[in-house]
């Protein structure tokens, strides 16, 4: 017996090292099916730990206050060696972040990957991108330029439409009766060390889950159904180490070789990943021309400004604009179709499938630009904002999609699907 | 598991004390109502000890402090400008209304969403004609109904416009009373905040005293 083997020996009379590197990557029987649209999750982890990584650097030169926080972020950008790529990774980061996830999400909805049994993996998906969502509007405001903080401004407001309690609940959140240093400070304990926490457990439990009842795939088919007789192994899996961890690196590559592409030639993505009005430090009393969050909340914003007030309340479409988010949270029981992938799916869903994301891709692009941009119509239609008239459509769309799916998805003519998975 | 504890967990399970009581020939009621009684009480600390946490994220006397009425001098305002003032962090606007403009403002009433003033949006001393103490001053707060954004000042009258306000993030269009137009997203007029004069050409805004 050499030394490591050893070694090991004495760690797993102390600690379950080698049963969990088993229990999750040599013997974790993934599919042998996975496609393209498997890569995200992987990537989706890598970019937290780079999030985590570059975030524990800036907050080495970082001022969580009014007073100094803008000029900080701008001492980084010119004066700490290397501080600048530090920002940058960390910014664009956060915009990949959404790409990887909303691209992961897509996933489970083409192949039905939040059926049974595998609800709960999708509800800690969704407490990942709730969290995730809370951490990018947090991060946001520290750079204390005027979109951060006019941003802030109008989230902030948004919990003061609630009716009665709202008003205490945002003098709350902003710890003073404006968006002000208290405002900063706090958030900047959210998204340092408060969200980052709830994410990490989240994304433990979102693992474990999935390890627990196995992979979905491509097919919708639970290769647990059929294993082989001696060995107790699914037919159709294949050990996650080193199938996957190897394909997983093809995909690692090529979304670091977009990364650095961004970073170094297009940081701002012309206005996406860094707008132009927060290159301006933040002034109460001053609002800039338009307000627009940054593109990964537009397609809800949209949502938001879509919906018109009850009376003078603009709680309708604050409240819209939350179920827009948490209707995923529902998805596992509002699909009623025999068939879990979009393989044996019928046109009906398909159909419907292609509808939410185009609406979601119009909604998103009427997030980033004003109301009046394409005018408005005739007085036949009450002289209505054309841009407000197709978010209003869209909308429709968007929650028609998740409201009938149990009518749609019954109603579809679904094929047979295979015994196991067709590769 | 040792061999130890083993033994232990299984004369456990024979008093009753095992966490399962399926197992157990009988229920100890007497400690299982002790543990309620102890958890709820643990509940309960746990939810007076939450009480600070929640209550420090408020606004601290720091701020409260900086929330104090503020005294302005407007005797070198001159007619149709207005100046911004800051209370609470948040812009205050005094526009100097001239007799053409207050004129005006009568002519608006059935463009307007709330033209009577029936959401209180002023305080009882403004809910008139003008919205105003004095009707040649306008005093409100520049912050838009809708969410929040600071209006752009538009004052130069053309055929259709008789000045007023434009907010740039959403559109809403607001009278020289502050009064919003139908059709604006903003929901209501905007706010007039608690103010009196202290002298002729001195106004005190955040306070009001409870007189007009």
């Amino acid at each position: 017996m050499n030394y490591f083997t050893k070694l090991i020996g004495w760690v797993d009379e102390r600690f379950p090292l080698t049963s969990n590197v088993k229990a999750h990557l040599t013997e974790y029987y993934a599919p042998k099916n996975f496609n393209f649209w498997y890569f995200f999750g992987s990537l989706a982890l890598l970019v937290l730990v780079l999030q985590i990584i570059t975030g524990i650097f800036l907050t080495m030169h970082y001022k969580p206050s009014a007073e100094l926080a803008f000029a900080s972020v701008e001492y980084i950008m010119r004066d700490v060696p290397w501080g600048w790529l530090i920002r940058y990774m960390h910014s664009t980061g956060a915009s990949l972040f959404f790409v990887v996830v909303y691209l992961h999400m897509f996933r489970g909805l083409l192949y039905g990957s939040y059926r049974n049994p595998r609800e709960l993996i999708w509800l800690f998906g969704v407490g990942i991108f709730l969290a995730l969502m809370g951490e990018a509007f947090f991060g946001y405001l520290l750079p204390w330029g005027q979109m951060s903080y006019w941003g802030a401004q109008v989230i902030t407001n948004l919990f003061a439409t609630v009716p009665f309690i709202g008003p205490d609940i945002a003098e709350w959140l902003r710890g003073d009766y404006l968006i002000s240093d208290a405002t900063l400070n706090r958030f900047f304990a959210f998204h340092v060390i408060a969200l980052p926490l709830v994410i990490l457990g989240l994304v433990a439990a979102h693992i474990i889950a999935l390890h627990e009842v196995g992979s979905n795939n491509p097919d919708g088919v639970e290769i647990k159904k059929l294993k082989d007789k001696k060995t107790g192994i699914p037919l159709d899996g294949i050990p996650f180490h080193p199938y996957y961890s190897v394909k997983d690196l093809v995909g690692v590559v090529v979304f670091l070789m977009v990364f650095a592409a961004i970073i170094f030639f297009a940081p701002d993505m012309g206005g996406y990943f860094l707008e132009a009005n927060n290159f301006v430090p933040a002034n109460p009393l001053v609002t800039p021309a338009h307000i627009a969050p940054t593109w990964y909340f537009t397609p809800y914003y949209s949502i938001l400004r879509a919906v018109p007030p009850i009376g003078i309340s603009q709680f309708p479409g604050v409240a819209a604009m939350g179920l827009s988010v948490m209707a995923f949270a529902l998805l596992p029981w509002l699909d009623r179709s025999p068939v879990k992938s979009i393989r044996y799916k019928g046109n009906l869903y398909k159909a419907w499938l292609a509808a939410f994301v185009i609406s979601f891709f119009i909604l998103g692009y009427l997030g980033t630009i004003p109301a009046d941009t394409y005018g408005q119509f005739g007085a036949w239609l009450g002289k209505a904002d054309i841009a407000t008239v197709i978010a209003r459509i869209c909308s429709v769309v968007y929650f028609a999609f998740f409201v009938l799916m149990p009518w749609y998805t019954k109603k579809d003519k679904t094929k047979p699907v295979p015994e196991r998975v067709t590769g | 598991m040792s061999d130890k504890q083993n033994d232990q967990y299984q004369a456990g399970s024979q008093t009753g004390a095992s966490c399962q009581p399926s197992q157990s020939p009988q229920v100890n009621l007497e400690k299982r109502n002790f543990l309620i009684a102890t958890s709820a009480v643990g509940a309960i600390g746990c939810a007076v000890v939450a009480v600070p946490f929640v209550k420090s994220m408020t606004p601290s006397e720091r701020a409260k402090a900086a929330g104090a009425p503020v005294e302005i001098d407007i005797s070198k305002l001159p007619a149709g400008e207005m100046m911004t003032a800051e209370w609470r962090g948040q812009p205050v606007w005094i526009i100097h209304r001239t007799d053409e403009q207050v004129a005006k403002l009568a002519n608006h009433g059935t463009q307007l969403s709330d033209p009577n003033l029936e959401v209180p949006q002023q305080p009882d001393y403004c809910k008139n004609k003008e919205r105003a103490i004095k009707p040649k001053y306008a005093v409100m707060l520049g912050v838009c109904t809708h969410l929040g954004c600071s209006p752009g000042q538009n004052f130069v009258a053309t055929a259709d416009w008789d000045g007023g306000f434009i907010c740039a993030c959403h559109g809403s269009k607001f009278d020289l009373s502050g009064r919003v137009f139908k059709g604006s997203p903003a929901p209501t007029n905007l706010v007039i905040p608690p103010h009196k004069y202290l002298t002729e050409t001195t106004l005190l805004i955040g306070e009001d005293g409870e007189v007009a």
